[in-house]
């Protein structure tokens, strides 16, 4: 009855079948694969230009993304991120075009719409008992038609008629276009988009956050078990709170991102927003094997979509096959995560 | 051997990745007898079980049922051939939002032949008619969600009855029974036995197999290990082969405490009981022990701030002591190794290193981030001590039996300092050695708090405490020192019956 941990760690590696390491490097063999054939068969797709472009279309949704992983850790989903970030983009250009305030009122009053749309989300879960799914997607809803209530369903821009026959003057501050527009050089001029870089940011602290923090580690045992965490004295409810206060704003953030690209508020933008970040989410649990709620493997799904979009459109694949080919990538990583890693019957 | 069996199994092998959990079974069940399978957790027999069931599938070996063949894919297959399990895991056997009826009759529901219509009328009938012939004396409108955790297992064992099988294995039925309900179980058992089933009976509890067994098979590291079936059964040789030593009943010396650690005054857990006053010392080890449903968890988790009292105060040395969280509890030293660990114990999906320090996360980071290093020597020092079986800290729970799953459970509690250390049925599911390894531990590692465990059995208590208190309806009834005990007084006060003879 004596534990031997002499020799564990031949005995794991010997342990790693064929199997296990389809497993646990599939989905990166396959992304590299995707890049190597891109860079062959489309002209221009291996140039740094065209990386940052991949980077760029996945900003946003790549942020939004991160945000849910935090509510997946904690055994939820939030619906509602595609239209938190939306209702944010109307917000900052509402503030902006019409009441006429700068950048910063702009960003704040974003980052407080993701808070204050966290915290409902969570009172409704944690203290309503109304199911996680059911709760963000009435919040999705109300927040699609929310935002177009203080203009009457116009979108925003500098010059527009409002309801009572004014113009509105304001327009969108140079500060803020520059979170979508701006380059920074790196080693070739004008290089990458501070959204990538905050993008980057993002990735980098909540990946900290959950992998190296006793919060992070504290809100996968509130996923995983609930009882067990409470038990172990965890505020469990506080903690489900949190991860949709994070959900709301990382999703402000995208939303204060895709205002800013855009320059106008467009009722009509980000209806691709809540399931490409879903995908990217959903896809990262097949990353390295986790078959968990992961940043890293978020990230790696975000990466995976811009490539597979980026290449068919240089390669002239028709806009429409998509929305096909990212639902057939979402399938088939599900499937590595729960068929192949062997959480059911073994 | 094997030529009349009604079940035979020859040469089964299992191997869970580099792991190989049986190595070769044979075992066979004869009509009309009780044939009880022991061993030690991780001896293998739920994987056995499992196998048999259609649950997983064999490598090597093969089984035969009545002459043919028998090789079920799933476990619908082994029940229409005649092959009928009740599993450990009550919630597994009853669909708990459907009624009682419709649960009896529930496998009527699919498989050839199957009407397409769901016909309520005809549910009740046979319902009613599986019910009559079990004696079972339950609503059978009421949902089972709504039932005790013994009816549910009723139930469990009554839809099994309604394939008239032909094999019924029966994993651990009575571990969540009481002696009345086990009672009624044992004389289905003898009825069944009687009409010619055979019957495969995975039990821990000693009294249960010397009422039923026919004949012993031990199981050991994945092999039988021993065949008993010469009348009278030799148990002693049974558990021997089973453990692979000589076990006898571990005498406690019984110390005193001089100084309380914890004390409560007129605590009242429901409405209606009497009052609960207790000291606990320092350095002592103190069992309370009961019939199920006594309300031993009630107070465990009064104690550890997860219930509030009715009335009554706490005091830990000495300082008011009134937790409204697991928090706080934990705050004032006060640790509980829960009841049933799949359900408020193991996070899945943490490793060992883990699971043992998820309480004290904030003891083991700096400024919010994890100190990796302590994190790991805590969890290697416990494994040491308990002597948890397994290839390193880094390994998934799910990789381990059940009883070093409890080890890691109670190695949690214990990486930590604590004033009192409540364990609730800390040896429920886990054979004699682990239940040994985790006894010892909490004796040698008493001093200087208050230690307190919740256990059903009367064995676990006076292998296990210095002083033994009796728990029923919901108040202590009596008081031992574990030395020279009155058995038959402080059975007495467990069945709950009038307290007639002196101290």
């Amino acid at each position: 009855m004596s534990s031997s941990l002499a020799g564990k760690a031949t005995a794991r590696e010997r342990s790693m079948t064929l199997r296990d390491y389809a497993i646990r490097y599939g989905f990166i063999v396959l992304l590299v694969g995707l890049i190597a054939y891109f860079a062959v068969a489309a002209d221009g797709f291996a140039s740094p230009q065209s990386a940052v472009f991949i980077f760029q279309s996945v900003a946003i949704t790549g942020v939004l993304a991160l945000g849910v992983t935090a509510t997946l850790v904690v055994g939820g989903f939030d619906l509602s991120i595609g239209s938190v970030a939306t209702s944010a983009m109307m917000a900052a250009s509402y503030a902006m075009v019409v009441l006429e305030q700068d950048a910063i009122v702009a960003v704040i009053a974003c980052l407080v719409i993701g808070v204050i749309v966290g915290l409902i989300n969570g009172w409704l879960i944690v203290y309503m008992r109304v199911p996680d799914l059911l709760a963000t997607l009435g919040m999705m809803f109300l927040l699609l038609g929310l935002q177009r209530i203080p203009t009457e369903g116009r979108s925003i821009a500098t010059g527009m008629t409002m309801p009572d026959g004014s113009v509105a003057n304001g327009k969108f501050s140079e500060a803020f276009l520059a979170l979508g527009r701006h380059r920074i050089d790196f080693f070739i001029p004008s290089l990458i988009p501070v959204s990538v870089v905050v993008l980057v940011v993002l990735a980098v602290l909540i990946w900290f956050f959950l992998e190296y923090t006793r919060f992070g580690r504290m809100m996968y045992a509130v996923g995983s078990n609930e009882r067990a965490a409470e038990l172990a004295g965890a505020p469990v409810k506080a903690y489900k709170i949190w991860a949709y206060v994070i959900s709301g704003v990382f999703a402000s953030i995208g939303g204060i991102l895709l205002a800013a690209r855009l320059g106008r508020g467009d009722i009509a933008s980000g209806n691709n927003l809540l399931l490409d970040a879903v995908a990217a989410a959903l896809i990262g649990y097949a990353v390295l094997g986790a078959a968990k709620p992961n940043a890293f493997g978020t990230a790696v799904g975000a990466v995976f979509v811009g490539v597979l979009l980026q290449g068919l459109t240089m390669m002239n694949a028709p806009y429409y096959t998509q929305d096909f080919v990212k639902g057939a990538v979402l399938v088939v990583a599900l499937v590595f995560t729960f068929a192949l890693s062997g959480r059911g019957k073994r | 051997m094997g030529a009349d069996a009604v079940f035979h199994v020859e040469g089964l092998r299992k191997s869970f990745g580099q792991n190989e959990v049986l190595g070769g079974i044979s075992l066979d069940l004869f009509a009309g007898e009780v044939t009880v399978l022991m061993g030690a957790n991780g001896a293998g027999k739920s994987t056995l079980v499992k196998i048999v069931s259609g649950v997983y599938e064999h490598g090597a070996g093969s089984m035969r049922l009545a002459g043919k063949a028998f090789d079920p894919q799933t476990p619908a297959e082994a029940i229409r051939a005649g092959v009928v399990t009740v599993h450990q895991n009550i919630n597994d056997g009853v669909v708990a939002d459907l009624d009682v009826a419709t649960n009896l009759t529930l496998d009527r529901l699919s498989g050839k032949g199957a009407s397409l219509l769901f016909k309520p009328a005809n549910v009740r009938a046979e319902a009613r008619a599986v019910a009559d012939r079990m004696g079972l004396a339950i609503d059978l409108k009421a949902r089972v969600s709504d039932l005790s955790l013994a009816d549910r297992q009723m139930v469990a064992i009554a839809r099994a009855m309604a394939h008239k099988p032909k094999v019924l294995i029966l994993d651990e039925p009575t571990s969540s029974l009481s002696s009345a309900e086990a009672d009624r179980l044992f004389s289905l058992i003898d009825r069944l036995r009687g009409q010619g089933v055979a019957i495969l009976y995975i039990s821990h509890r000693m009294s249960d197999i010397r009422r039923l067994a026919d004949r012993i098979v031990s199981m050991r590291d994945g092999v039988v290990s021993g065949i008993f079936d010469r009348k009278p059964l030799d148990y002693e040789g049974a558990v021997n082969a089973m453990l692979g030593r000589k076990i006898h009943l571990d005498k406690v010396v019984a110390r005193s405490s001089a100084r309380a650690v914890f004390t409560a005054e007129g605590l009242r857990l429901a409405q209606g009981s009497r009052p609960i006053s207790m000291t606990l010392g320092a350095g002592e080890v103190v069992a309370i022990t009961g019939l199920v449903g006594v309300g031993k968890t009630a107070l465990a988790e009064t104690l550890f701030g997860v219930r509030r009292p009715l009335a009554g105060s706490m005091h830990m040395d000495g300082k008011p002591y009134a937790p409204g969280s697991a928090r706080e509890a934990i705050a004032a030293g006060v640790f509980l190794v829960a009841k049933d660990r799949a359900a408020s114990g193991i996070v899945g999906g943490f490793n060992i290193e883990r699971n043992i320090s998820l309480p004290f996360l904030k003891r083991m980071s700096d400024l919010g981030v994890m100190k990796k290093r302590a994190e790991r020597a805590a969890a290697r020092r416990q494994i040491d001590e308990l002597g948890i079986v397994c290839r390193s800290e880094k390994d998934e729970l799910s990789a381990l039996s059940g009883g070093n799953q409890q080890k890691v459970m109670v190695a949690r509690w214990m990486s930590q300092a604590s004033r009192l250390s409540i364990l609730d049925e800390p040896f429920q599911g886990v054979d004699i050695s682990a239940r040994r390894d985790i006894a010892a531990k909490l004796r040698a590692s008493a001093d200087g708090r208050a230690t307190l465990i919740f256990v059903t059995e009367i064995d676990e208590a006076l292998e296990t405490a210095d002083r033994i208190l009796v728990m029923s309806e919901h108040t202590i009834v009596g008081e031992h020192r574990n030395d020279d005990i009155d058995l038959d007084r402080l059975l007495a006060e467990v069945a709950g019956g009038p307290l007639t003879s002196a101290a």
